[in-house]
């Protein structure tokens, strides 16, 4: 049962989360903007139409969106949503979520080099470089939950309620809060790292890895960057979620609204801020590092 | 009667005349006749018809050979017979007597068991090697160092005559062996030099200077 | 016992038929790869066999070289876990090498190469199985130089005998480090015997025993900054020869250090924090230079030196443990680093082979002169990925599991899952680890799109072929070995048990901790790990079934790439290795020191101008050759007694004597 709603979950909320985000930029712009369902449109429209690829390309080009699609569907089945367990959940599973990021994210990457292009070749210097910084902040964050929970795994460490935490260790927890939310924007190319509106060059970091990619193709990947965006929402809202009602229904709908929530403070964020000048980048993640490494020097052992 | 030590005695007294004599010539036949009585030395010891063969043997090496050879060598060269050593010949003299000295006590307090035929064996070897060592770093004629390094292995050979009971062939024949290698070094360092260098001075070879 | 002593003899001769033929023929060749690979199997069975079953394990025979040392073997779990990759590799190398340098290809230094390759391998593999010091030395020397030689081996190129003479310099630091190692050994316990007692060792002396191996064993092994031979030597040696030594020999250096600290007593909290210390900055850095590199073989070599990071990472966690009594930390910081040595050998060698592969078809190692092989070489494109996804530690292939056990012992540290001695610094080292992972991913990335992808960047590769087949087969058997390590790693743990408990029953009062050591597959969910990188696959081939489906020709076409309406890009419009490493450099500026040559503009229409970087090694380059250079002018003034004049030697002789006779009075 939890297993079926964890599922109909990231099926069908990573593509409503975007529609949330682009509603609330358009709302901030005094637009309309395009209707809440428009991802969906978007990646039904893709999937049925046909592919243009490069000549330069060989299979890896072929293989990458596959890749990234596989591990983020499979590290989904590793993250709580709600109150539940995950539907997989073992003593460091945590690790086997972040690596399999990775995993995605390295295929992305050489699937792109492969076009040959000098667009793409900067937008992966860029993701590569800045993902390597994002990592320590992300492990702090996890070795201030680890020490929390005593667990190493996602469903513990994420899934209980987190009210007692909060009272005994709110400093490192804030900390950790906005480390984790600086990562969540610096993953999924929102603004201040990346302009996911545009492919102009100052402004390239994902949206350009997957300028070649076309047709189904570029469905798998657009779904797939909605999942991540997904993961990395759920991460935040379990930390900041203090209810735990006890049926399983009632703390997959809190999630849920909670996350559309969420996805609607990131348009927000993306309304008010400008995007940071590329210098600027690795300081602010390394001062996402820093602020999740004093979360775990502040926790009071 | 003539002992052992009689002829060690003969031999120190040789080494001064080596280190104070100022014509090449009579520096050669003066380590000829050291030869010659070293030569004679393990008669002494041991007796024989092989040490009697032997013995004769050496001193035909040390004796007649190699100062035939150097003689020959002279007689090619354009050496002036008289040469000069670094400090003069007073300095060579007094660091002989020194030695000489030196080794008389040491040979005294080195544990090194003379055995019963003389006391002076040790201090003579000793004193004999340092008189060498002196030919070898004062002199500047190739011819003189050679000499000196005659009168050094003449040092050791007479070491070697305390081992004579104890390894007797052995001896005789590494002390042969040494004086051929270094005859046939001499000789032919003292031809190429000869073709090389016109007046056969040490100072010329001192190309490993940096 | 004996069958192990056989099949190293075997190795050891392995290179001395072919030595002996004439350079042109080609038979001797064969006989090497023969023998060498007869060896290897034996030796492998040998093992086995001893894993699996015990058996007799120890070998003595009186030899009076050296008094009080006899020639003194035996096996136990540590020497038969690093027994495995000498074996392995160097039988895979061997047949690697006879379609990669051909007698009748490399007819002036083939025969000296396999000569001292088998030279080399036996060194090693008797320098494992040692239980003395002297014996330990002996193949620790022959190793040495024998892979000097190998190093050596085109020594008619001046880089070549460069990277070989610091190589040997580097090589004879640690083995003078190790003579005062053992010899101080040696004045303390009494005996020349491995594993030493202990608890004769009081802690200053303990401390003294342990820095001298770190340093000693660490020049061997590569951690910073005593890596500076590492990468030019990796670099220039056939790629062979350097898949033997990144894979193998640099562990030596660890399995020396293994070795001497199983035996230190009670070991205080700041060796261990060094090791993680020292892991961390050798993890990073190391991987920051590679990135710089231009040169894929120095690339490979810096990533070997991050790898021996993480080894030393995981080895310090397991002398923490020691040093609070905690088993669980001892088991998953030993497990890490022999699974890491394990892991390292297949997928480093590998990567090796690969770039042998490339080097063989393009003759350049310059990643800014290739480019698109993957079309021309696609085995070797794939076994690269493989190699990359692996040495990256990414799931499912077999880095990530050891990766995995190194994290979870250094969250151990917080206290999980049960209370106890807790050491919340050490887990400062995981995120330290996190960053090393995601700077490989950049690494390895950028290594791939500059050689294998994209358009080609020069016309050497239009002659690119793919490899022989002799050549490929043990680079599909490694990538095959990475993938099934990966995804049964349930298989591979109970190999790895004998190691951490022989290391850690070995000092004194280890014997409780050791006790209290459960089997890996126990305390790792590494079932969880096999079913979820099963899963993976099953999922990408779904996927990738799906996606064939729907790129089948008729509904694709073929265009240039997409340049933002360009509709004639170039292959120098790509980003070259440098551009790559831009970014990253710059973050590194102070630890990299790169060097770049800009040109002067200062015209309104300039004319050509040429732009140079490069990023040398910086404690080789500011350092290292500074210092020696300064001791160098303060000797000078010992010149003056070389005069060249012969009698002033011969006065030096007569002085000496002189002393030597009166001193005693």
């Amino acid at each position: 049962m939890e297993t079926a709603i964890h599922l109909l979950t990231v099926l069908l909320l990573p593509l409503v989360l975007r529609g949330v985000i682009n509603k609330t930029k358009a709302a901030f712009a005094g637009r309309v903007g395009p209707p809440l369902l428009q991802p969906f449109y978007d990646v039904i429209r893709l999937a049925q139409k046909d592919s243009v690829i490069s000549e330069t390309t060989g299979w890896v080009f072929r293989a990458g969106p596959v890749v990234g699609l596989a591990t983020v569907l499979l590290a989904s089945l590793l993250a709580p949503f709600g109150r539940e367990s995950a539907p997989v959940s073992f003593s460091g599973d945590v690790f086997l979520f972040v690596y399999l990021l990775a995993l995605g994210r390295f295929f992305m990457a050489i699937a792109s080099l492969d076009t040959g292009s000098a667009f793409e070749g900067m937008g992966v210097t860029r993701e590569l470089t800045f993902s390597a910084l994002a990592e320590p902040a992300l492990f702090f964050g996890f070795l201030v939950m680890a020490s929390l929970s005593r667990s190493l795994s996602l469903s513990e460490m994420l899934g209980e309620s987190f009210g007692p935490q909060w009272q005994t260790s709110s400093a490192s927890l804030v900390l950790v809060l906005v480390s984790w939310f600086i990562i969540l924007l610096a993953e999924n190319s929102r603004i201040p790292f990346d302009d996911p509106n545009t492919h102009l060059e100052l402004t390239m970091i994902h949206e350009v890895i997957v300028l070649d990619h076309s047709g189904p193709a570029l469905a798998m990947i657009l779904y797939g960057a909605s999942v991540k965006l997904l993961l990395f929402c759920s991460l935040i809202v379990q930390m900041l979620s203090p209810f735990d009602s006890g049926y399983a229904l009632v703390d997959a709908g809190v999630f849920v609204v909670e996350t559309l929530v969420l996805a609607a403070f990131i348009g927000v964020i993306e309304s008010t801020m400008a995007r940071l000048r590329m210098p600027d980048v690795p300081r602010l993640l390394v001062t996402a590092c820093v602020l999740s490494a004093f979360g775990i020097i502040l926790l009071p052992h | 009667m003539f002992t052992l030590t009689t002829l060690l005695e003969l031999v120190l007294l040789l080494n001064f005349f080596v280190l104070g004599a100022s014509r090449l010539r009579t520096a050669v036949n003066l380590v000829a006749v050291q030869g010659m009585l070293l030569g004679a030395a393990p008669l002494w010891l041991e007796h024989g018809p092989r040490v009697v063969l032997l013995s004769l043997g050496t001193m035909a090496v040390k004796g007649i050979l190699i100062p035939r050879l150097l003689l020959y060598a002279m007689r090619d060269q354009t050496i002036g017979p008289e040469f000069r050593p670094a400090g003069g010949f007073i300095a060579s003299l007094l660091l002989g007597a020194v030695g000489t000295g030196a080794s008389l006590w040491f040979g005294g307090t080195l544990p090194l068991h003379n055995g019963e035929h003389s006391q002076l064996i040790v201090p003579a070897s000793l004193a004999t090697t340092f008189a060498g060592f002196v030919m070898l770093f004062t002199r500047v004629k190739t011819i003189s160092q050679s000499l000196g390094y005659l009168v050094l292995e003449n040092g050791v050979f007479i070491f070697g005559l305390l081992l004579i009971e104890a390894v007797p062939a052995m001896v005789e024949i590494g002390v042969l062996l040494d004086l051929i290698v270094a005859v046939f070094v001499m000789g032919i360092i003292i031809q190429h030099i000869n073709r090389e260098l016109d007046p056969l001075e040490v100072q010329h070879l001192s190309s490993l200077k940096e | 016992m004996n069958l192990l002593m056989a099949s190293i003899a075997m190795i050891a001769v392995s290179g001395l038929p072919g030595a002996v033929l004439d350079k042109r023929r080609l038979g001797g060749q064969f006989l090497a790869t023969l023998f060498s690979a007869a060896g290897s199997i034996c030796g492998l069975y040998a093992v086995g066999r001893w894993l699996a079953a015990g058996g007799q394990s120890d070998l003595r025979i009186p030899w009076t070289l050296v008094p009080g040392a006899d020639f003194h073997v035996g096996l136990d779990g540590l020497s038969a876990a690093f027994l495995l990759p000498i074996f392995l590799i160097s039988m895979l190398g061997s047949i690697y090498g006879q379609g990669y340098w051909r007698q009748s290809e490399h007819a002036e230094n083939g025969r000296k190469l396999r000569l001292f390759y088998g030279l080399c391998a036996a060194g090693m593999a008797s320098l494992v199985v040692a239980r003395n010091s002297v014996v330990f030395l002996f193949g620790w020397e022959v190793m040495a130089l024998g892979a000097f030689m190998l190093v050596a081996t085109e020594d008619d190129q001046p880089s070549v005998a460069e990277a070989g003479w610091l190589y040997l310099v580097a090589t004879h630091a640690a083995t003078l480090t190790l003579f005062g190692l053992f010899g101080a050994l040696w004045a303390i316990c009494g005996t020349f015997d491995l594993p030493a007692d202990g608890s004769k060792l009081a802690p200053a002396a303990a401390n003294t025993v342990f820095v001298l191996a770190l340093l000693g064993f660490g020049f061997k092994a590569g951690i910073m900054p005593l890596h500076v031979w590492l990468p030019s030597a990796h670099a220039n040696a056939p790629s062979h020869v350097s898949a033997l030594m990144s894979g193998v020999l640099i562990k030596m250096g660890v399995y020396g250090f293994l070795r001497v600290s199983s035996f230190l007593p009670e070991p205080p909290l700041w060796w261990g924090g060094l090791l993680l210390a020292l892991g961390v900055v050798s993890g990073v850095i190391g991987l920051a230079f590679a990135v710089a590199q231009q040169d894929f073989k120095r690339l490979l070599a810096y990533s070997s030196i991050e790898n021996i990071g993480i080894i030393f990472i995981a080895t310090g966690l397991a002398l923490l443990g020691r040093a609070t009594h905690r088993a669980d930390w001892v088991l998953l910081g030993m497990g890490g680093a022999v699974w890491h040595v394990w892991n390292h050998a297949l997928f480093k060698a590998l990567l090796f082979y690969c770039a042998g592969s490339v080097i063989h078809a393009v003759e350049t190692r310059e990643i800014n002169l290739l480019g698109g092989l993957g079309k021309r070489m696609p085995w070797t494109a794939f076994c690269f990925v493989v190699g990359a996804t692996a040495v990256c530690g990414l799931p499912p292939l077999n880095g990530f599991v050891s990766e995995f056990l190194i994290y979870v012992g250094l969250f151990g540290t917080l206290g999980i899952p049960d209370a106890g001695a807790t050491l919340p610094a050490a887990a400062l080292a995981a995120p330290g680890l996190a960053l090393i992972g995601a700077l490989a991913v950049a690494c390895y990335a950028t290594a791939m799109a500059g050689i294998f992808l994209g358009a080609p960047r020069s016309s050497r590769v239009e002659h690119a072929h793919e490899a022989r087949w002799t050549m490929l087969a043990p680079m599909f058997a490694l990538a095959g070995g990475c993938v099934f390590v990966g995804l049964a790693p349930g298989v591979v743990a109970p190999a790895i048990d004998p190691a951490i408990a022989a290391w850690t029953s070995a000092a004194p009062g280890g014997s409780e901790l050791a006790a209290a050591l459960i089997p890996l597959a126990e305390r790792a969910p590494l079932g969880w790990l096999s079913a979820l990188g099963l899963s993976l696959v099953a999922m990408l081939a779904l996927g990738g079934v799906v996606l064939a489906a729907r790129l089948r020709p008729r509904f694709v076409s073929s265009s240039v790439t997409w340049g933002c309406g360009y509709v004639a890009p170039t292959a120098r419009m790509q980003y070259t290795s440098t551009s790559f490493s831009e970014i990253l450099t710059g973050l590194f500026r102070w630890a990299l020191g790169p060097r770049v040559n800009r040109p002067k503009i200062d015209e309104l229409f300039p004319q050509s101008a040429s732009f140079a970087s490069s990023v040398p090694d910086s404690v080789l380059e500011r350092v290292i050759r500074p210092g020696l250079n300064w001791i160098a002018e303060r000797i000078l003034w010992f010149r003056v007694f070389q005069q060249g004049n012969v009698r002033a030697y011969l006065f030096y002789m007569f002085a000496a004597l002189v002393l030597l006779l009166i001193w005693p009075h």
